[in-house]
């Protein structure tokens, strides 16, 4: 006769060690645990208001410039460190966490207009207005020891950028032409140039290293590989580049900054159209950089805002400001992805965080589950309009504000002409012009 | 000219030099010799012929001697290497020079001769014809453009490389930054012994050994030798398949004993019942094989043919053997003995019993009834006939072309026979019934016999078992069943019904309709009047109009039925025919359905055949203009095959029922109570809990029968709804579901939730994220390949075959 009675195994409720947590027996028995959606739809809608409430970007500020903050570079060995470029000549290393200036360099006479480091971190390179390309020692003079340059180059013309090869020992400078340089050599070992007169930014395909591409004076954004004696390409746009940057985990993307208020993203092997035109400056935008992780990209524009686009997004998903804050000159993203650092004329850099809500220091596991529900609710819910309108505010200054619905109102007036020509014009002859189409003005090979 | 002189000069000169030469040399001789020749001469001065021949010669020598330039020239001395080569190539002066076909001449005379020479000859000379300059190189710039093409077109493909590197990324669930990191716990024992590389011999000796033995140096120690032995080994599984063992032989050996005590068993009803159930049981198991498994319910089938036929030629079951005619004297007096008879013949019909195609069986099943049954009622006035006469029906039954003609006067004459039938087999019943006046009892009978008809066609549905039932007691409780069966059969009427009331409804919408709509109405009327012969006729195709029971017409009383429980579906156009012909029914158009459904007699009298007229006028022809039916007739033609207006009209109404306020039960389960499956919620709570809806406020499109608005939209909800389909989602019902799915711990298991909620990239705080880089990549493109040939020997071999192996592993090495 089998006798039946109630048994519990203490392995289900009895805790391993003390410091573990309660085991809760669950029953998922979908009856017990109603009204789903709308349960989660509040935590989301939670979550969002949340969000808002913390997204508070602004970390620091580093002042300590005596003049408008020309150029920046992230040190590649280190987190730590940031290098700034002044418009007095002046090139300061600045230590993140700490917000302090450790090293001060007068490094030219007049702005200085690129600074970059080598890929080991043991030095770092400038050029100025003085027509010098100076490499630099990354640590301070011993004691009583002169602070000098570890190579002088003169060159002929000013130089107005320079970037470093990934892992080589070559780098780039643009000018009244675009040089590669051997460090080893006081000559350029090529120098490109393609009927344009000067060339305001240069930079190196961070994956596929021998290439490059440089915004030039003409309008044109041009092409190069450093292994063959001529350019490879050049777009020419309406109106002028000001800076660009490779995406660094996709080796053909790259996005450049426009004078027309507008990023273009292009796919290097299809010049004809950019991939994406990212809109939401009222100024011309004067620098930008990618995430290491490749899927944004930062913008500073003159229009004292910092905007942050996801890379395949026509609009931004975040804008910076601060009151005290001018026309940025320059932006980097940290390569830990965590950190975003603005330099703008009023001799100021400003460290901002990436996600504007993003709790920093360690998080506990409960913390970071949290996180990820909440963000995962976020994503879920996105689409619906209460929980969009809140996750989409922004505050914007009244410049920004008044100039957006200006440009919107003009914008709208243009395309309603358009509509009007082509509507009382013969059919096919007003041919309909996307927007990426629009601001291309021709391909030269 | 140049090229004619050269000929001649190509042609000439070995002969002409040969010439000149022996012309020299002669001279020279003659200068040398010459005494010697005038001795010559003068020997043979004496023949008179030969004397003028040597004065001509002399003559000439004389004239030769004359020019005295010959003489220099003779003294000339040439180099003859300057003239002629070793290879018989000249140029003819020391100025000239050797032109190209010179080269030629050194051929052979045989090959001369060739015809491929001397096209080739003429080919080269051709060549030297032509005086074309070289073309000028391109221009400077254009070159440039060529150059930056061809590099460009280099560079991209080189860039190109990255795109399912790239397309990996972009689709990846997660992605954790840094890309490569490394591991930077110890690495294992086997990771350390696997990038070891063999040296010196005696180590490849050492692993050649291993190898010989598949020595794994990966996770497992085990050789696979080793494994296998483990895994015959294996403790658990040996016990578990000799419990099997033993349990498989403890089951046959109860099932032995079990078959053998029901063999002992003597008990002739209990054997009946056995069968009978085995013989459900095989039927069952046919009908899903029929399903599951065609082949083999196939020769099932044709066994069970071959049964019938070796049933059919024995003389089992027929009544003809010794205990069958000791039965056949008995019976007359005894009861129990005609019942056993009829049971063996029963039998016999059963087991001879042809069974029919799927189509034929229902509808000659009830022929077969009607046949049966006057023939098994006239089994009590004579037996030893009817047993021939019931297997000559059953013949008959087994052909549908026999059984056809024997049907018609069977039903013919069914009626006056049924009632004789009736009255002599239940005296009693017919004493309760037969109470009433002679139109009434007529009737009743009829009915009776309608009543039965529906019951019997029900119980073939059901079973053969119920057909083995002897005929008085079937037909006893037929009669009985009968009674009862009105109950189902009237529901399902109802349920018939339901639709068809619907469509009625519709029609009176349509009656309400107003001018502009009168198109769409008239359009479903058609419809329907089209649709009412159509049913009359059985050849209905629209699944409302189906009929259910599959009787095929073919009496007129079967006809009756049919119409009567069709005439519902056309009341309209009934109506109209009723007053067309004139009919003093009691079928008032408008009488309710209800009732009419209950009342059975109703249904069933003969009053209610006026259902012929709708096949004779199909249309009804309004007083309208031609161009509008003009306007009908297309669009009926557009629209042919599907009933758009009556869809439109089931939608609308749909609708409404959807939109109407319904009760809300506010009852949560396990509040104040226990909860739980199968608990139900209390009466009490439900009332106290349930929320009454408040009346239906009117619909917008009540007046407008060809539109519907839809009501549904809330404003207060609106905010929190969406009002488009967002991007990456293709439908609603997709989009639906992807917010239906809770991500939550509260409806997830633990792990679920995390990989629910994973974020899609991950990245290490206080790391530097570098550029993706080729290294990492093509690196990470290896390890799989690494991982596929762990072992060490192999690696060894392949370091020691390097120098032969296939181009294609040392490409991957270079990238």
């Amino acid at each position: 006769m089998k006798v039946k009675v109630l048994s519990r195994n203490p392995d289900d409720y009895v805790r391993e060690t003390t410091r573990d947590i309660h085991r809760v027996p669950r029953n998922y028995d979908p009856t017990l645990h109603p009204f789903e959606v709308p349960r989660e739809y509040t935590r989301a809608l939670n979550a969002t208001k949340l969000e808002r409430v913390f997204a508070k970007p602004f970390v620091g500020s580093l002042d300590g410039h005596r003049d408008g903050i020309n150029c920046m570079a992230k040190h590649s060995k280190s987190l730590s460190i940031l290098l700034s470029g002044a418009c007095d000549g002046e090139v300061k290393l600045w230590n993140l966490p700490k917000r302090e200036c450790f090293r001060t360099v007068q490094a030219h006479e007049g702005f200085v207009r690129g600074i970059v480091t080598r890929f080991c971190g043991t030095s770092f390179f400038t050029v100025g207005d003085d027509k010098t390309i100076k490499q630099w020692k990354m640590e301070p003079p011993g004691y009583g020891e002169q602070e000098e340059p570890l190579n002088t180059i003169l060159g002929k013309a000013v130089f107005t950028g320079i970037d470093h090869h990934q892992i080589g020992e070559t780098f780039a400078t643009c000018g009244q032409t675009v040089d590669i340089w051997d460090e080893q050599r006081t000559s350029p070992i090529r120098s490109f140039s393609w009927g344009v007169d000067s060339f305001s930014c240069v930079r190196y395909n961070p994956v596929e290293t021998e290439l490059l591409a440089s915004c030039a004076s003409d309008r044109s954004v041009v092409l190069y590989d450093m292994r063959e004696a001529t350019p490879l390409k050049k777009v020419i746009m309406k109106l002028r580049s000001n800076t660009l940057c490779w995406n660094p985990m996709e080796a053909y993307y790259f996005t450049s900054s426009n004078e027309d208020y507008n990023l273009y993203t292009y796919d290097m092997r299809y010049l004809d159209n950019p991939v994406t035109v990212h809109m939401d400056h009222v100024s011309a935008v004067l620098d930008v950089d990618y995430s290491p992780t490749g899927r944004e990209f930062v913008s500073a524009s003159f229009d004292k805002s910092v905007r942050i686009f996801p890379k395949d997004g026509g609009h931004s998903r975040e804008v910076y400001h601060t009151k005290r804050m001018q026309h940025v000159i320059c932006v980097r993203w940290s390569a830990d992805n965590k950190y975003i650092l603005s330099g703008s004329d009023e001799m100021n850099i400003r460290m901002w965080k990436a996600n504007a809500s993003e709790k920093l220091g360690v998080l506990t596991p409960r913390e970071k589950t949290t996180r990820d529900y909440n963000q995962k609710l976020r994503e879920k819910f996105q689409h619906h309009p209460h929980i969009r309108r809140i996750a989409r505010h922004r505050h914007l200054p009244h410049d920004i504000y008044k100039q957006r619905r200006e440009q919107r109102e003009m914008r709208d007036a243009r395309r309603r002409k358009e509509l009007n020509v082509r509507k009382h014009s013969k059919p096919g002859s007003v041919p309909v012009e996307t927007e990426k189409e629009k601001h291309v003005v021709t391909v030269v090979e | 000219m140049v090229k004619d002189k050269k000929k001649s000069v190509k042609f000439d000169l070995p002969s002409k030099t040969t010439t000149s030469r022996t012309m020299d040399e002669e001279l020279e001789s003659d200068e040398d010799f010459l005494p010697d020749n005038e001795n010559i001469i003068s020997a043979s001065e004496d023949e008179d012929a030969s004397g003028d021949e040597r004065k001509h010669t002399k003559l000439l020598e004389a004239i030769s001697s004359l020019g005295g330039k010959r003489r220099k020239k003779l003294a000339e001395r040439s180099e003859a290497s300057l003239q002629v080569s070793e290879f018989a190539v000249n140029a003819e002066g020391a100025g000239e020079k050797v032109v190209l076909s010179d080269l030629l001449s050194s051929a052979t005379e045989a090959s001369r001769t060739d015809g491929s020479l001397t096209k080739t000859q003429k080919q080269l000379k051709n060549l030297e014809k032509l005086h074309a300059t070289l073309e000028l190189p391109l221009s400077h710039q254009q070159t440039e453009k060529i150059q930056r093409e061809a590099a460009f077109q280099k560079a991209s493909k080189e860039v190109s490389r990255w795109e399912s590197t790239i397309i990996l990324q972009q689709r990846a669930e997660q992605l954790v930054f840094p890309l490569n990191q490394q591991p930077n716990r110890p690495r294992r024992m086997e990771q350390v012994v696997t990038s070891w590389k063999t040296q010196t011999p005696l180590e490849q000796e050492v692993f050649a050994v291993l190898h010989a033995h598949r020595q794994p140096t990966l996770d497992p120690v085990l050789t696979p030798v080793e494994e296998a032995q483990l895994q015959a080994m294996s403790l658990e599984e040996a016990q578990l398949r000799r419990a099997e063992l033993q349990k498989a032989r403890a089951l046959q050996s109860y099932y032995e004993s079990k078959a053998k005590r029901e063999r002992k068993i003597k008990s002739k009803k209990y054997h009946k019942v056995q069968q009978k159930a085995k013989r459900k049981a095989f039927l069952k198991q046919f009908e899903e094989m029929c399903k599951s498994d065609p082949e083999r319910a196939m020769e099932e089938l044709q066994k069970m043919e071959k049964n019938r036929i070796e049933e059919r030629m024995s003389l089992k079951h027929q009544n003809s053997g010794k205990w069958a005619k000791s039965k056949a004297i008995m019976a007359k007096y005894d009861l129990g003995a005609r019942q056993d008879m009829q049971e063996q013949l029963e039998l016999n019909r059963q087991l001879t019993h042809k069974p029919l195609p799927s189509t034929e069986l229902h509808g000659d099943s009830d022929h077969d009834d009607d046949n049966n049954d006057p023939t098994l009622t006239n089994d009590d006035q004579t037996l030893p006939d009817i047993a021939n006469d019931a297997s000559a029906n059953q013949k008959e039954g087994a052909n549908p072309w026999m059984k056809m003609t024997a049907v018609m006067p069977t039903a013919m004459e069914a009626e006056p026979k049924s009632i004789v039938v009736t009255t002599d087999s239940e005296p009693t019943e017919v004493a309760a019934s037969g109470g009433g006046e002679g139109d009434a009892e007529t009737e009743e009978t009829e009915e009776e016999r309608l009543l039965g008809e529906f019951a019997r066609r029900r119980q073939l549905r059901k079973t053969n078992e119920e057909e083995e039932e002897v005929d008085e007691e079937a037909r006893q409780k037929d009669e009985e069943t009968s009674q009862a069966a009105g109950g189902p059969s009237i529901s399902f009427t109802i349920a018939e019904t339901s639709e068809e009331e619907e469509e009625e409804e519709d029609q009176m919408d349509e009656a309400a309709a107003s001018e502009l709509n009168a198109l769409f109405g008239r359009l479903a009327k058609q419809g329907q009047q089209d649709a009412a012969p159509l049913a009359t006729v059985g050849v209905a195709s629209m699944d409302t109009l189906l009929d259910e029971d599959t009787t095929r017409v073919r009496t007129l009383e079967e006809t009756e039925l049919l119409t009567e429980t069709h005439s519902d579906t056309a009341p309209m156009v009934e109506s109209e025919a009723v007053a067309a012909s004139g009919h003093g029914n009691k079928h008032a158009p408008k009488v309710k359905r209800r009732q009419k459904i209950i009342d059975l007699e109703q249904v069933l009298t003969k009053q209610a055949k006026s259902i012929r007229v709708p096949m004779t006028a199909p249309a009804v022809e309004d007083a309208e203009d031609e161009a509008l039916d003009e306007q009908t007739d297309v669009i009926r033609e557009a629209f042919a095959g599907d009933d758009v207006v009556s869809d439109f009209l089931k939608e609308k109404r749909k609708q409404e029922e959807a939109s109407k306020p319904k009760d809300v039960d506010l009852t949560l389960p396990g509040w104040g109570q226990w909860g739980g499956l199968g608990v139900p919620v209390k009466k009490h709570k439900r009332r106290r809990f349930l929320k009454k809806a408040p009346p239906s406020v009117p619909r917008k499109d009540r007046k407008l029968p060809a539109v519907i608005i839809s009501e549904k939209r809330d404003s207060s909800v609106a905010a929190h709804q969406v009002s488009q389909l967002p991007f990456p989602f293709e439908n609603p019902g997709q989009f639906e579901r992807s917010i239906r799915s809770p991500l939550g711990s509260t409806w997830n298991p633990e792990l679920a939730v995390r990989k629910l909620t994973a974020p899609r990239i991950v990245t290490k705080a206080g790391a530097i994220i570098q550029p993706l880089s080729k290294d990492d990549v093509m690196s990470s493109k290896k390890t799989p390949g690494k991982r596929g040939a762990p072992d060490l020997l192999l690696a060894n071999v392949e370091q020691g075959k390097a120098g032969h192996r296939p181009t294609a592993k040392r490409k991957k090495h270079k990238k």
